[in-house]
C-alpha cells in the first residue's frame, strides 16, 4: 500500500467531490458550503453565462436529503420574485448525488454588510427588500424557516436575494418533527420543535432587524424588532407585511404602532421630518419681524 | 451501487454470534485504526516507535475489545471520535503505570507493518497539529483512502483497465514536489487523446468515491454519523484546492 501525502490527501478529497455534469455545465470554482451540501460556478455553455450549482456532499441511499434539496428546487421554482434566486434545472449526477442549478448571485452576504460602514438608512433599505421577499413567500403558503444575515446577499445595486430554501416549511402539512434553524433566530415554537407560521420567520427578521440597527437606535426602531421578536406569536407582528409597514412608517419618520412616543419626542420627530419647511417658515416670522420693528412694514 | 442502509456497521458485527463475522469485523476495524493509533501514539505521546509498537498491539489484543467497544454508545458520540479517547485514557494509564511490554511479547492479533508505518513517519508534511482530534482524523483518513486507492488499483487490474488507473495515481496521486502535469502533457505522456484522460479521471474518481464511501458506511455505526462523516471528508472544502483542481 502506497503512501499517500497531505496533498495528495487534499487532491483526493476534491476530487471525489467534484460533481460530474453532462456537457451542459462545466464547473469553474466553488462559490460556498452549506449544510447541505456545497454551491459550484459553472458555465452554462448552451446560454452562455454563469450560474450556480448546489450539489449535495453526500449520495443520499435513504433519500431525505435529495428530497429536501429537490423541495428546495421546486419552491425556488414557485418563487417567481427578485429577492428569491431562480432555479433554472435540476437532477441526479451519475454518482447519486441530487443538484440543482440557480442563478449565480454576486454580492455581498448581509452579516459582510454589518462589518462594512454602510450607514442605517442603506441597511434598512436593504432590510425593505428582503421583508418584501419573505413576505411573497408567505403568500405562497412558504415560511423560510432559517432567516439570517449569512442566508440574505447583497447585490451591488442594492437589490438582495433570500437564499437556502433547505429547511423550508412548504405548506402547513409540511412539518418536520426535528428542530430545523439557527440558534439565536428561532422563537421559542421553532426551537421546541412544534407548528410554527409566518410569524416564526417575523421572530428571525426581528432579530436581523436589531443587528442592522446602529448602535445606538432610536426607541420606535428598538420597539419594532423588539416586538418582531416577541417570545409570544400572539404578540408579534401577525405578518410580515405589519412589520414591513411599520419599518416603512419609521423610514418615512411616522409614528410606528410599536412604540408611543412621549410629546417631546413627536415634536422632535416632526420637527426632523418637516425640518426645511420649520426652518422656513422661522425665517420667514424673524424676517417679517425685524422688518416690523426696524421699519415699520 | 452500495451497501443497503440496513447493512450492519463493523461495531455492531463485532458483538455477532457468528465467530468468523466477528473475527472479519475485527481485523476490518483493525485495519482502518492500527496506523492512525500508531502515528497518533508517536506524535502525541512522543513515544519511541518500539513503545508505541506495544501499546498498539496492546490496544488492539486486550482493551478494545474489553474495554472500548463492549461500553461504546453510538448516540453519545462518532466511534472514531471515541476510540480516540479511549485511547488517550490507556495511553494514560500506561505512562502513568510506565508499563512497557516487549516487543514480540504476549499476543499478536494481526501482523501489524510498524516497519512501513515508522517509514511513513518521517515523510509526514508540516508540523503536527494541535488539534489533537485532527491528528488522529488526518492518520484515519490517510488510512482509509490509501486502502480505497489500493482498491481502484486492484479493480482497474482485475479489469484490464490498469492505463486509466495510471492516469489516476500520476495525475490525483502526484506526491509533494513532484510537478503535476497537465491534462494536454498527461495525454502527450501516455500517447491518449485529452478527453481520454479527462474520461479516465472521471471513472477513476466516481470508483474511489463510491469505495470510500462503501468503507465509511461500514465504519460508521448509523446513517446520521455515515452523512456526517461523509460531508466532512468530500464536502468541498477550499475554494483555492477546487480551482486548483482543473
Amino acid at each position: 500500500m502506497n503512501w499517500i501525502s497531505d496533498r495528495a490527501i487534499d487532491r483526493l478529497r476534491d476530487a471525489a467531490a467534484w460533481p460530474e455534469l453532462d456537457d451542459r455545465y462545466t464547473i469553474t470554482g466553488v462559490a460556498g458550503h452549506g449544510g447541505m451540501g456545497t454551491v459550484y460556478v459553472a458555465r452554462d455553455q448552451v446560454l452562455d453565462r454563469e450560474v450556480a450549482v448546489k450539489v449535495l456532499d453526500v449520495t443520499d441511499h435513504q433519500g431525505s436529503r435529495a428530497a429536501r434539496l429537490t423541495r428546495e428546487a421546486h419552491i425556488l421554482a414557485r418563487l417567481d420574485h427578485p429577492g428569491i434566486v431562480p432555479v433554472h434545472d435540476a437532477g441526479v449526477l451519475p454518482d447519486g448525488r441530487a443538484f440543482y442549478v440557480m442563478k449565480l448571485v454576486r454580492g455581498r452576504r448581509l452579516d459582510d454588510v454589518l462589518v462594512g460602514a454602510a450607514p442605517q438608512a442603506v441597511r434598512l433599505d436593504l432590510f425593505a427588500r428582503v421583508l418584501d421577499a419573505v413576505g411573497f413567500a408567505h403568500a405562497h403558503g412558504v415560511v423560510h424557516r432559517d432567516l439570517k444575515p449569512e442566508n440574505i446577499m447583497a447585490g451591488a445595486f442594492g437589490e438582495v436575494f433570500v437564499m437556502d430554501w433547505g429547511v423550508a416549511q412548504d405548506g402547513a402539512a409540511d412539518v418536520e418533527p426535528a428542530v430545523v434553524g439557527t440558534p439565536g433566530f428561532m422563537p421559542p415554537e421553532q426551537a421546541g420543535a412544534r407548528e410554527v407560521d409566518a410569524r416564526a420567520d417575523v421572530f428571525a427578521l426581528g432579530v436581523v432587524l436589531a443587528q442592522l440597527m446602529d448602535n445606538e437606535p432610536s426607541p420606535a426602531l428598538a420597539a419594532i424588532a423588539a416586538k418582531a421578536q416577541h417570545a409570544d406569536p400572539a404578540a408579534r407582528y401577525q405578518t410580515v407585511e405589519q412589520l414591513a409597514a411599520d419599518v416603512a412608517r419609521f423610514r418615512n419618520q411616522d409614528p410606528v404602532s410599536a412604540y408611543r412616543e412621549s410629546v417631546l419626542e413627536r415634536s422632535l420627530r416632526i420637527y426632523r421630518r418637516y425640518e426645511l419647511p420649520i426652518l422656513l417658515l422661522v425665517a420667514y416670522v424673524v424676517m417679517r419681524f425685524v422688518l416690523l420693528v426696524a421699519v415699520g412694514v | 451501487m452500495s451497501f443497503p442502509a440496513t447493512r450492519l456497521s463493523v461495531v455492531e458485527r463485532t458483538r455477532s454470534h457468528d465467530e468468523e463475522t466477528r473475527r472479519v469485523a475485527w481485523a476490518t476495524i483493525i485495519e482502518a485504526y492500527w496506523k492512525p493509533v500508531y502515528k497518533y501514539l508517536r506524535m502525541k505521546w512522543s513515544l519511541s516507535p518500539d513503545e508505541a509498537a506495544d501499546l498498539t498491539q496492546e490496544f488492539f489484543t486486550t482493551t478494545l475489545e474489553k474495554e472500548v467497544v463492549e461500553r461504546y454508545d453510538p448516540a453519545r458520540a462518532r466511534f472514531r471520535t471515541y476510540l480516540r479517547l479511549c485511547l488517550d485514557g490507556f495511553a494514560a494509564n500506561a505512562r502513568k503505570a510506565e508499563r512497557r511490554l516487549k516487543r514480540g511479547g504476549d499476543v499478536t492479533v494481526v501482523p501489524l507493518d510498524f516497519q512501513t508505518a515508522e517509514g511513513e513517519m518521517a515523510r509526514h508534511e508540516g508540523s503536527v497539529p494541535a488539534d489533537v482530534d485532527e491528528l488522529f482524523y488526518r492518520e484515519w483518513v490517510r488510512a482509509l483512502f490509501e486502502r480505497s486507492v489500493a482498491d481502484v488499483k486492484r479493480h482497474a487490474e482485475q479489469a484490464g483497465r490498469q492505463v486509466m488507473f495510471d492516469v489516476f495515481a500520476r495525475y490525483d496521486l502526484a506526491d509533494e514536489g513532484e510537478a503535476r502535469p497537465t491534462y494536454a502533457e498527461l495525454a502527450r505522456e501516455r500517447g491518449l487523446t485529452a478527453a481520454t484522460v479527462t474520461n479516465h479521471l472521471a471513472a477513476m474518481r466516481r470508483q474511489f468515491r463510491q469505495i470510500v464511501l462503501d468503507r465509511l458506511r461500514e465504519l460508521t455505526s448509523s446513517e446520521d454519523e455515515f452523512e456526517a462523516e461523509a460531508a466532512r471528508l468530500l464536502g468541498s472544502r477550499s475554494l483555492d484546492a477546487a480551482r486548483d483542481k482543473r
